[in-house]
């Protein structure tokens, strides 16, 4: 696959057989039928049935969805919204003090933001459950959201606008008709961003949830203490199905739209969320 | 504009799937119900056949919620965003939270069935009367260890543990006090001490285990003991029960200097919203056959003078679970040490997690 | 126009307000409480005359050091390596792919793995050197920590390569360099500032993993993230816990400025 050289193929190939090994061992196990990780002694689906017959983990998966997919979706008005504020304040100090603060929750550790969160809700007497969790997931998806659409507002074309002025169109127009088309795809990327950081996270949830309400990595974390069950592996290994369905098909529709250069949007971007 | 807001429709349509996905899911097993019953309790610490017989028998709904130490349980409590309607703390933490008004007071009309349990485990120290709270299980801290790792060597008392032998062997409780206690107890101190002299002594004595500590850990230790990826651990008798059960090598001895006596009470927390339903559990946990049930699941010693007659004879005669008076006088239980002392005890223990 | 637009920023402002300047200040005021709920200097005091918590932080210094180290040890030749192939951008998805993945369930994994009688011990037998303890050890901990920070390494690192010019890796080439001498030259140089970025995603939250230090090292590794969340979430001291979550913050924004973009400015407008 590499121009030229065989080690460095060979190298990449060690890599990958590396970052998936416990990824395939995982899936290789939800199928053994003794109900350890250590002997494969036999195919089974029983742990997969078992899995769906397992309701408070079914509850729990399907209320991660809906924290990421409200959270992601809050995130991604107000993370515009925000982004479109910056673009347009006037002075760059204002516009450099408000990247700075938007950078701060990007790189704080999970740890430092779940507790700054506990304590705020501690204060303001809010009950921890759906909510408390909901409400942090959208206020640390925020940043990413305006990191991913800002680019997009400095590559837009202002003509467009003073065009659309002079033939009289108002704000609200120029916003709906001209800014956020132009937007779009920058707006997209945080969407799906935010929503990969409400799924995978783990800290925050742990410190400020409570009253019966869990994510699915709280409950795997109190799981995975209890014991081997490979009811786990089942679901890591539907999970990672469907990661990778996603993934793929974005992959694919993208590089049928590709043009030359589109990688601005491509979700791997991930550097924009570390790049101060 | 136009798609964003399709997306957007789209996305809160899944939303709302979600969400009627998870409430089916609810009707489904019949749990749905707006009579909701929130218990704060140990992990795996109630036999999951009981809590569908008391939804069964009462039509209230269960809510489980699990806590794997007293002080996270506390935190949770305290900080008041939670709706708790019972937790079931231990004895130390009890006596905090009463004197911090974290429990409601029991109105004893509404309770039947105290008189099923043993006097000796009513009325104690931490709560003169049970004003507050009601007996769940009793238990105490000792070591379990598998006899065929151990090679006919076998454990008798804390000094056994810090053997040159064990190193890298012993999964420990990860609790401040057993930890800290451990040490008090190897010195002949006891383990409410609140001299720091003694602490500090204790400390350096613990020095010398901490290389025999493979890991300091809560629920886990059940499971590793079972599959054998350690041969000793410092643990309570309940979760020892458990591995007895999975894992024929392993044996559960108090130590010979003493041990903790500890008791786990039902509490009805300051948060809660369905005391009725609160009454009913205590009501039902108390009934002679659901304490056996649930003693003979969990392993665990039950308070219940009653529930003994429902129990096999060999888990009564067990002396490690239901040690005879002379063992008992041996052992000690947790008083609330109070802030400055909680503190200094956490620092000790953090001190100790860094030694190796 | 202008006021308009600040309206409907409003929300975004409020974020701000809410959720990143007033829990800095909750937690700056909450680390000038004791243990009674009085004001008091005594949290910044313990923490910097403790032995136990200077070596505590002293210890997460170095084992996320370690962790980034090795990240961009396995991380820099695998993004060199991934420019130069066909496909780049789709193998580097396949390399990032792992990170769609909970993070727990590959934790998880390795807790199978790496136990006494799972995969890894297997191989050791069969290697001959027999089974080892691995679970519950610095090691262990080391390589799971770095194994799930890879890909946050590998992207920056990897983006920043490929926005070289290829023309300046002819321009070299045709002055007489051979490829050692364009690597060390032309690309290295010119792909710090993606090290740097990786540097910075990989060594902050290093400093503060906390359920690899119970899950996979038993405790027996304590980080400052460990210690904060024991000081929340179990001993209830948060004066303490936010005194440390305080040094937290000012070490990330060392780190933030010792790898800090040499271009001038942010890239605004």
């Amino acid at each position: 696959m590499i121009k030229n050289n065989k080690w460095a193929s060979l190298y990449l190939i060690i890599v990958f057989i590396l970052l998936y090994s416990p990824i395939a061992y995982l899936i290789v196990y939800s199928f053994n039928e003794a109900g350890t990780m250590n002997q494969f002694s036999g195919f089974t689906l029983e742990h997969y049935s078992s899995l769906a017959e397992d309701t408070r983990l079914m509850i729990i998966a399907l209320d991660t969805i809906r924290v990421a997919l409200l959270s992601a979706l809050l995130a991604t008005t107000i993370g515009t919204l925000g982004a479109i504020g910056i673009y347009y304040a006037k002075r760059s100090k204002t516009q450099n003090m408000l990247l700075g603060f938007n950078n701060i929750l990007l790189v704080s550790p999970d740890v430092i933001i779940g507790a700054s969160f506990l304590l705020l809700f501690t204060v303001v007497g809010f009950r921890l459950g759906f909510y408390s969790v909901l409400l942090s997931h959208i206020a640390f998806s925020i940043p990413i959201v305006v990191l991913m659409v800002l680019p997009k507002l400095e590559e837009m074309n202002e003509n467009m606008i003073t065009a659309a002025k002079d033939l009289g169109a108002n704000n609200w127009q120029v916003l709906k008709e001209i800014i956020l088309p132009s937007i779009t795809p920058g707006i997209l990327a945080g969407y799906f961003m935010a929503f990969t950081y409400s799924i995978d996270d783990f800290a925050v949830t742990f410190f400020v949830t409570g009253n019966g309400f869990a994510t699915l990595s709280v409950e795997i974390y109190s799981r995975a203490r209890q014991g081997v069950s490979l009811e786990i592996n089942a679901l890591s290994t539907i999970l990672f199905l469907v990661a990778f369905s996603l993934v793929a098909g974005y992959y694919f529709i993208q590089r049928q739209q590709r043009t030359k250069r589109l990688t601005h949007m491509d979700p791997t971007n991930h550097e924009k969320a570390v790049t101060p | 504009m136009k798609k964003l807001t399709t997306l957007a429709l789209l996305i809160l349509a899944l939303t709302v799937a979600a969400l009627a996905g998870s409430r089916y899911i609810e009707r489904a097993q019949g749990t749905s119900g707006s009579d909701v019953f929130h218990l704060y309790n140990w992990g795996d610490y109630i036999d999951s056949d009981l809590i569908e017989q008391f939804e069964e028998e009462t039509g209230y709904r269960v809510v489980y919620e699990t806590f794997d130490s007293n002080e996270a349980m506390y935190t949770k409590i305290q900080q008041g965003g939670t709706g708790y309607d019972m937790a079931i703390p231990s004895e130390y933490m009890i006596e905090r939270m009463i004197e911090e008004d974290l429990v409601v007071e029991l109105d004893h009309s509404r309770i039947e069935g105290l008189e099923n349990i043993d006097p000796d485990f009513l009325d104690l120290n931490f709560d003169p009367l049970n004003r507050y709270s009601i007996p769940y299980f009793w238990g105490t801290l000792g070591i379990a260890y598998n006899e065929d790792m151990l090679e006919g060597f076998e454990p008798e008392s804390w000094e056994d543990l810090y053997r040159p032998e064990l190193e890298n062997s012993i999964l420990m409780i990860d609790g401040a006090r057993e930890v800290i206690g451990i040490g008090l107890q190897t010195l002949g101190y006891s383990l409410n001490s609140r001299n720091e002299a003694e602490l500090q002594e204790a400390t350096e004595q613990l020095r010398g285990l901490s290389p025999n500590i493979k890991a300091l850990v809560a629920d886990e230790i059940k499971m590793y003991m079972i599959q054998e990826e350690a041969s000793i651990a410092v643990t309570y008798s309940g979760e020892a029960a458990d591995m007895m059960w999975e894992n024929e090598s392993i044996v559960y001895i108090l130590p010979e200097e003493g041990s903790n006596l500890w008791f786990d009470n039902m509490v009805i927390p300051h948060t809660v919203q369905n005391e009725e339903a609160a009454y009913a559990f205590v009501n039902f946990m108390l009934d002679p056959e659901v304490a056996a049930q649930n003693a003979d699941y969990i392993g665990y010693s039950t308070p219940n003078e009653k529930a003994m007659a429902f129990l096999p004879e060999e888990t009564i005669e067990d002396e490690q679970f239901y040690p005879s008076e002379e063992m008992m006088d041996n052992l000690e239980v947790y008083e609330d040490l109070g802030l400055e002392y909680t503190g200094i005890y956490n620092d000790l223990f953090l001190e100790f997690k860094m030694m190796k | 126009m202008v006021k308009q637009r600040k309206l409907l920023s409003i929300p975004y402002y409020l974020w701000i307000l809410l959720f990143v300047v007033f829990p800095v200040l909750l937690l700056l005021f909450q680390s000038f409480r004791g243990l009674d709920g009085g004001f008091t200097l005594t949290n910044i005091q313990t923490y910097f005359t403790s032995r136990v918590y200077l070596t505590m932080t002293m210890q997460s210094f170095l084992y996320a050091f370690l962790i980034t180290v090795l990240t961009l040890a396995i991380s820099y030749p695998a993004a060199y390596f991934l420019t130069r192939t066909d496909n780049k951008q789709l193998w580097l998805l396949v390399l990032i792919m792992p990170t769609w993945m909970n993070i727990l369930l590959k934790t998880y994994a390795f807790i199978g793995i790496l136990s006494q009688t799972g995969v890894a011990n297997q191989m050791l037998e069969f290697m001959g050197i027999g089974a080892q303890p691995l679970l519950f050890t610095r090691i262990s901990f080391l390589i799971v920590a770095t194994y799930i920070e890879i890909p946050f390494m590998l992207l920056p690192v990897f983006n920043a390569i490929d926005e070289i010019d290829d023309s300046m890796v002819y321009a070299s080439r045709d002055l007489g360099a051979n490829e050692w001498k364009t690597f060390l030259t032309v690309i290295f140089p010119m792909s710090l500032s993606g090290v740097r970025s990786g540097i910075q995603a990989v060594f902050i939250p290093s400093l503060s993993l906390f359920m690899l230090t119970r899950l996979i090292a038993g405790n027996r590794v304590i980080t400052l993230g460990t210690a904060i969340e024991q000081h929340f979430l179990v001993t209830q001291n948060w004066g303490m816990g936010s005194t440390m979550g305080i040094v937290l913050i000012i070490i990330m924004f060392g780190v933030m400025f010792l790898t800090r973009k040499r271009k001038k400015g942010v890239p605004v407008k």
